[in-house]
């Protein structure tokens, strides 16, 4: 980079710091915009406003993974589930559109691809999750022709199942498959074969829905989902467990012992932290998750830099959820806020809660309460739990849920 | 205490006065995915608990901690907090603005 460019750019940002009309104390760079560092950046401006927060992320704007599943069954759209960074800005936050290509921990800087370079204080992580297309054979080939998706992004690959779903003629079958833990939202596969055995029941009656999970069973929500299936969709709706995908071929999918042929093939490959974090060695374990002192949830690799959300190496009990993402932002924004002031971060105590649809009108919920135990945090005794049954003020909660954690997350 | 909460509110915890205050604002940061940032509501579903009074606030999360007010969730998640914790929420959203 040429030196020029730098100082550009940190002019560009000290500007910034001076419209507020005071002295910026030290700068925060994030890296993600989704609900781990969108709420980060707002919970560090609104807890020290005396802290620059530059924001980078490379897509225009948030699209919610929760409810997005909603979208696939026409209950929901996706103008509903994105979300503009104005909100952000009205807090103060500078919001960069770019990607960051790599980081250099020593000097204290995150390079742009557009060329730049911004140094900062501290660094916030929260790159979600990216795809190990490696383990099931030719998926990502697929994926790129467009026959096969996964839409476990919330986005283009959303619209694009919701219209191979709607062109499959009646009597068709739609098949997903689920990668074997952890992998981001573990109820989400069994809310999104509900909502398109949901669809089918209403539009295209005599088609199938038939789900494979590398599991060995439901892997959240087990009981819940199960009475919901055999109460709604009976006739509509398979599971069938240990059913690992490894291949995808024109028209089908290959687990470890069969080819099963579908006319919507929706592959789940297992993933891992999000490019950057493999790129800046932020993973530790198994190749895929990035460890943190759940106190800060500063990384346990490189020093000065706080992991939040699917990305990391999950507590116990601590599913990879959004809940949790913008729970491990008040964690890294508390930390980092004290740290910046020389005062010593203490732990938070956290709260976790998944609502998933399993009809239009009714949801089932999962919820627990973490709390630091002198090495990690772990589900506090006796709390939590899931719904006793679904209903519809659990659906009217879940959406109060989405609408909140929205504005909580980017406003 | 509650003075001490009301001055560091006033101050919107630039500087909290004391370790106690941050660690009880934080604390309260995780309810936010419900009931909003700073327990301002974000819809009509759920109770705002912005400017709530703390004694109201404290006798329904014990209410629903040990079973005596039905819910959907609040039992289940009330259950993870103490009496110490519990008073010092009730007090910290007592104090936000409505």
């Amino acid at each position: 980079m040429k030196r020029r460019e730098f100082l550009k750019l940190a002019g560009a940002v000290s500007l910034a710091g001076c419209a507020t009309g005071a002295p910026s104390k030290a700068r925060v760079v994030v890296i993600g915009g989704g609900f781990g560092g969108a709420t980060a950046a707002k919970y560090i401006r609104m807890w020290d406003p005396s802290i620059d927060v530059v924001l980078i992320e490379r897509d225009a704007g948030f699209v919610s993974c929760p409810i997005s599943n909603l979208v696939l069954a026409g209950y929901s759209t996706m103008g509903e589930i994105s979300h503009g960074y104005d909100g952000l800005r009205r807090r103060g936050v500078q919001v960069v559109r770019d990607n960051v290509t790599a980081i250099d921990a020593a000097r204290k800087s995150v390079r742009l691809g557009s060329g730049g370079e911004i140094a900062y204080e501290r660094l916030v992580v929260s790159p979600g999750i990216d795809f190990m297309f490696g383990e099931v054979a030719g998926f990502q080939e697929a994926m790129q022709a467009g026959t096969v998706l996964h839409a476990w992004k919330a986005g283009p690959q959303t619209v694009a199942l919701r219209a191979q779903l709607e062109a499959m003629p009646d009597g068709g079958t739609y098949v997903l498959s689920v990668p074997l833990a952890p992998y981001r939202c573990p109820p989400g596969p069994y809310e999104r074969a509900s909502m398109v055995a949901a669809y089918f029941k209403q539009a295209k009656p005599r088609s199938k829905v038939l789900v494979l999970d590398a599991n060995p069973d439901v892997t959240s929500k087990a009981a819940l989902f199960k009475a919901a299936w055999k109460d709604l969709y009976p006739g509509i709706l398979e599971f069938r467990g240990n059913s690992k995908v490894v291949g995808v071929e024109r028209g089908a999918v290959r687990t470890e012992f069969d080819t099963i042929h579908g006319d919507v093939l929706n592959v789940v490959p297992p993933h891992r932290a999000g490019d950057i974090a493999a790129r800046a060695g932020l993973i530790t374990t198994n190749n895929r998750w990035c460890d943190v002192d759940w106190r800060t949830m500063e990384s346990k690799a490189v020093k000065g830099v706080h992991v939040l959300g699917d990305a990391t190496l999950s507590a116990s009990g601590m599913p990879k959820s959004g809940s949790m993402a913008n729970n491990h932002a008040k964690i890294a924004a508390a930390a980092i806020v004290e740290q910046l002031n020389g005062r010593a971060p203490q732990p938070v105590k956290i709260i976790n809660t998944c609502y998933s649809f399993v009809s239009q009108k009714e949801a089932i919920r999962v919820s627990s309460v973490h709390e630091w135990d002198g090495n990690t945090l772990t589900p506090v005794k006796g709390s939590g739990g899931v719904s006793a049954a679904r209903s519809e003020p659990e659906a009217t909660y879940a959406w109060n849920w989405a609408r909140t954690i929205w504005a909580d997350s980017l406003t | 205490m509650k003075q001490t909460i009301l001055l560091a509110a006033a101050l919107a915890f630039a500087a909290p006065a004391h370790a106690q205050d941050a660690a009880t604002r934080n604390m309260s940061s995780a309810c936010a995915i419900c009931h909003g940032t700073d327990g301002r509501a974000a819809t009509k579903d759920v109770a705002p608990l912005a400017g709530l009074a703390a004694t109201h606030i404290a006798s329904q999360m014990r209410a629903f901690r040990d079973g005596q007010r039905p819910a959907t969730v609040m039992h289940q998640i009330a259950k993870g907090y103490n009496d110490q914790q519990i008073d010092a929420l009730a007090a910290w959203f007592a104090a936000q603005k409505r």
